[in-house]
C-alpha cells in the first residue's frame, strides 16, 4: 500500500507508525496478521484503534510495546517513536502500558508493590525508597483507596476495579511520553468503567502524554480519543478525527459496525460472515466477501487510501455510494 | 496458621492409627511364624509352644492388636523379638541416619531438578529440552540398585575417591550423638575431618537415590514454568520491562514450583521407600536395612515399629509442605485463616 500519510507534510509526531506489517509463521501457512497499516500520533494526542476480534488490534500493540510472540516477523514498515525505529531497538519506559484485564495481568504470588517496583527498577532513575514514594503519590492520583498501605498488599485483596488503578499508576510511573492502553475497561463492570476512563482521560491530559487506546467500543472510544483508526483484517480501513468517523463512517465496514452497535441501531443486524483468518485473506480488499456493495474490482485490487475531507481517510474507491438499507438495520 | 498445622495434625492421627491396625494384620497374617523362627531349627515343638506364649502368639489375632495398639498409644514399641532390644532404641539410631540420606537426595533433586526443568522450558523443544527429557526419562527408568553398583565400581573400586560402604570410617568413631545426623554432629563438634568424611560417605547412596526424584522435578517445573510462561502477567512484565533474567528465575520460577512444592511431599514416601534398597547396597545402617533384617527374621515388633514410624515421618512432611505451600503462594495461606 504506497502511503498517503508518509507523503502528506510531516507534523511532529510522537509516533508514527509506516506501512507495518507483521506476518507470523503457524502450522496452517503465514498469518498475515498486519499488512500495511500506518498512522501518525501527534505529541500528547490520543488514538483509538477499533476493530473486531482477530482484526489484528493486539499484535499492532505488541509490535509497538516489542513483545511480539516469537515466530513473528515484520517484513516490512516501521514504527517511529520520538525519531527511533522501536522495532529495531525497542525503548522501555518511555512507553507505558495498561494491560486489558485486571485480573490477570499480576502475578498472584508476588505484593502488588513488588511487581509494580519490578518495572520501574530498570527504566526510573532513583532508588527503590524513591520509586516507593513516587508510586504511592500515583496511587492518591488514581484514588487508590489507602495508598499507603498499597505495596505491601497481594493482588488478590484488590478488587478489579483498584486492580485497574494500580496498573494505571504503573503505567505512569515511568513518567512515560506514551500510554498504550489495551481495552483497559473491558473486564470492569460499567459504572467501574467509566471512572476509570475518566481518571485515565484526565491524568493523560494533565500531563501531556500520548495515547494509544485499543478496543472494540465505540463508546468508551468517543469518550477518550481525539482521532481514531478503524482496523480490519490487518488494515486501516478508515481513520480520521473520532466525531466525523463516528458521525459520517464512510467506509462500509465501518457503517455496518456502528449500525452494530446497540445504541445506534434500530434492528440489531450483525455484518454476514466472519473476519477472514488471518493464514486466509482473501485478496484485494479484505473487506469485499462481506461487503453489500463490492464489485469485481474489489477482489482484485488492494483498495488505497483516499483522502475525504477534515483529516479523514478512508479505504475504500465506493465510499460515497449508499449502503442497501438492510444491511444498515 | 497455627491452628490449621494443628487441624492437620489431629486429622494425621486416625490416618495413623488406620496404619497401625492394617500393617499388624498384614504381618500377622503372613505364614511366617515368629516364634518358630525364633526357636531355631533344633528346637522342639514344646520350646516353640512356650516361646508363643511368652510372646503372646497363643492370644486371639484381635487381642494380639489391641494390645499392641494399646502398647504404641502409650510410646512403648516393644522389643525385638529377635534381639531382644528395645525397639525405639534401634530405631532411634537408624531413623536419623535414613533421614540424613533422603534429605540429602531430596537436596540434590531439588538442586538440580528445579533449574533443569526451568532451563528444559526455557528452550521449549530445543536442544537443552531434549536433553532434560532424556535425562529425566533415564533417571526414572534406570533401576538404583544397578546405578549403585555400577557408581561403587567407577567411584570405589575403579577411581578409589569415594567410599564404599557405611556412613564413616570405622577408625573414626562416632560424633557425640546431638541429632543423630552425621553431617551436623560432627560440624557441632567441630570435627571437619569428620563431616568430609560422612559427606564423602553420603555422595554415592545420595546420588542414587536422588535420580527418580530429580526426574519427577524437573518435568514437573518444567511443565510448571511451560504454563506459567502462558499467563498474561508474563506477557505483561515483558511489557513493563522486566529483566528476561530476573523474569524467568524470580517472576515465573515461583508461580511454577507451587506444583513442585506439593510433588516434593509425594516425592518423599517414593525416597523412604527407595531408600531401602539404597541402604542395602551401600550397608547404610537405617530403617531400611534395619527392616530388611526384620522381614527375613519374622521380627514383626520391629517391623510394625518401622511402618508407624516411615508412616508419623511421611505425615509430618505433607504437613511441612503444606506449610511451604502456603509461604510460596498468598492465596492459599488465605485460605487457611
Amino acid at each position: 500500500m504506497s502511503d498517503m500519510l508518509a507523503s502528506a507534510p510531516e507534523a511532529p509526531s510522537l509516533m508514527m507508525v509506516r506501512d507495518l506489517a507483521v506476518h507470523i509463521r503457524t502450522d496452517a501457512g503465514l498469518a498475515r496478521i498486519l499488512d500495511g497499516v500506518s498512522f501518525t500520533l501527534p505529541p500528547g494526542g490520543s488514538l483509538g484503534i477499533v476493530g473486531e476480534s482477530g482484526c489484528g488490534k493486539s499484535t499492532l500493540l505488541r509490535a509497538i510495546l516489542g513483545i511480539l510472540p516469537k515466530g513473528a516477523l515484520v517484513p516490512q514498515g516501521q514504527v517511529v517513536f520520538q525519531g527511533q525505529d522501536i522495532l529495531k531497538t525497542p525503548v522501555r519506559g518511555r512507553i507505558g502500558f495498561i494491560p486489558q484485564d485486571p485480573y490477570l495481568s499480576l502475578n498472584p504470588v508476588f505484593r502488588a508493590g513488588d511487581q509494580l517496583l519490578e518495572g520501574m527498577r530498570n527504566h526510573a532513575p532513583g532508588s527503590r525508597d524513591d520509586h516507593k514514594k513516587k508510586l504511592i503519590n500515583l496511587f492518591h492520583a488514581v484514588q487508590l483507596p489507602e495508598p499507603q498501605s498499597a505495596l505491601e498488599k497481594y493482588p488478590h485483596q484488590f478488587s478489579g476495579g483498584q486492580r485497574q488503578r494500580l496498573l494505571i499508576a504503573a503505567a505512569l510511573a515511568c513518567d512515560p511520553d506514551l500510554v498504550v492502553a489495551d481495552e483497559p475497561t473491558t473486564a470492569l463492570d460499567v459504572t467501574t468503567q467509566r471512572e476509570i476512563l475518566a481518571l485515565l482521560r484526565g491524568l493523560i491530559k494533565e500531563r501531556n502524554m500520548g495515547l494509544l487506546f485499543v478496543t472494540h467500543d465505540f463508546g468508551v472510544l468517543s469518550a477518550v480519543c481525539e482521532d481514531v483508526a478503524v482496523l480490519y483484517a490487518g488494515r486501516v480501513a478508515e481513520y480520521g478525527p473520532t466525531g466525523n468517523v463516528l458521525a459520517d463512517p464512510r467506509h462500509p465496514y465501518t457503517r455496518m459496525l456502528l449500525a452494530c452497535h446497540p445504541d445506534r441501531a434500530t434492528d440489531l443486524v450483525g455484518i454476514p460472515g466472519t473476519v477472514p483468518a488471518a493464514t486466509a485473506q482473501p485478496p484485494g480488499c479484505r473487506f469485499h466477501p462481506r461487503c453489500p456493495i463490492s464489485r469485481p474490482a474489489c477482489a482484485v485490487t488492494v483498495p488505497e487510501m483516499a483522502r475525504i475531507f477534515d483529516g479523514s481517510r478512508v479505504a475504500c474507491p465506493y465510499h460515497a455510494d449508499p449502503l442497501p438499507e438492510v444491511a444498515l438495520g | 496458621m497455627a491452628r490449621y498445622i494443628l487441624k492437620r495434625v489431629l486429622l494425621a492421627l486416625p490416618a495413623l492409627l488406620g496404619l497401625v491396625l492394617l500393617t499388624f494384620v498384614l504381618v500377622r497374617v503372613i505364614p511366617a511364624d515368629p516364634a518358630a523362627m525364633l526357636a531355631g531349627d533344633a528346637a522342639t515343638p514344646a520350646q516353640i509352644a512356650e516361646i508363643r506364649t511368652r510372646y503372646g502368639l497363643d492370644q486371639p489375632l484381635w487381642r494380639q492388636a489391641m494390645t499392641h495398639i494399646r502398647q504404641v498409644m502409650t510410646g512403648d514399641l516393644g522389643s525385638s523379638i529377635f534381639t531382644g532390644r528395645p525397639v525405639a532404641e534401634e530405631i532411634g539410631f537408624r531413623l536419623p541416619a535414613t533421614l540424613e540420606l533422603t534429605f540429602a537426595a531430596l537436596f540434590l533433586s531439588v538442586v538440580f531438578g528445579v533449574p533443569l526443568g526451568l532451563l528444559a522450558a526455557l528452550d521449549h523443544n530445543g536442544p537443552v529440552d531434549q536433553l532434560v527429557r532424556l535425562l529425566s526419562v533415564g533417571g526414572l527408568a534406570i533401576a538404583g540398585f544397578w546405578l549403585a553398583i555400577m557408581l561403587q565400581l567407577v567411584f570405589s573400586m575403579e577411581l578409589d575417591l569415594l567410599p564404599l560402604r557405611g556412613r564413616l570410617d570405622v577408625a573414626l568413631g562416632t560424633p557425640p550423638v546431638v541429632t543423630g545426623f552425621y553431617l551436623l554432629d560432627s560440624l557441632l563438634a567441630g570435627r571437619l575431618d569428620m563431616f568430609g568424611n560422612a559427606l564423602k560417605h553420603l555422595v554415592l547412596p545420595a546420588v542414587t537415590l536422588c535420580l527418580p526424584g530429580l526426574a519427577s522435578i524437573a518435568r514437573f517445573t518444567r511443565s510448571g514454568v511451560l504454563e506459567t510462561l502462558q499467563k498474561e502477567f508474563v506477557l505483561y512484565a515483558r511489557a513493563a520491562g522486566y529483566s528476561p533474567f530476573r523474569l524467568a528465575t524470580i517472576y515465573v520460577l515461583r508461580n511454577a514450583v507451587t506444583v513442585t512444592v506439593t510433588q516434593v511431599g509425594l516425592l518423599f514416601g517414593a525416597l523412604i521407600s527407595g531408600a531401602v534398597a539404597v541402604e542395602a547396597i551401600f550397608d547404610w545402617p537405617g530403617l531400611g536395612t534395619y527392616a530388611v533384617q526384620a522381614i527375613l527374621a519374622a521380627d514383626y515388633k520391629a517391623l510394625l515399629a518401622v511402618t508407624l514410624v516411615v508412616g508419623v515421618v511421611y505425615a509430618v512432611v505433607n504437613v511441612l509442605v503444606d506449610v511451604a505451600q502456603a509461604l510460596v503462594d498468598p492465596r492459599v495461606a488465605e485460605q487457611l485463616k
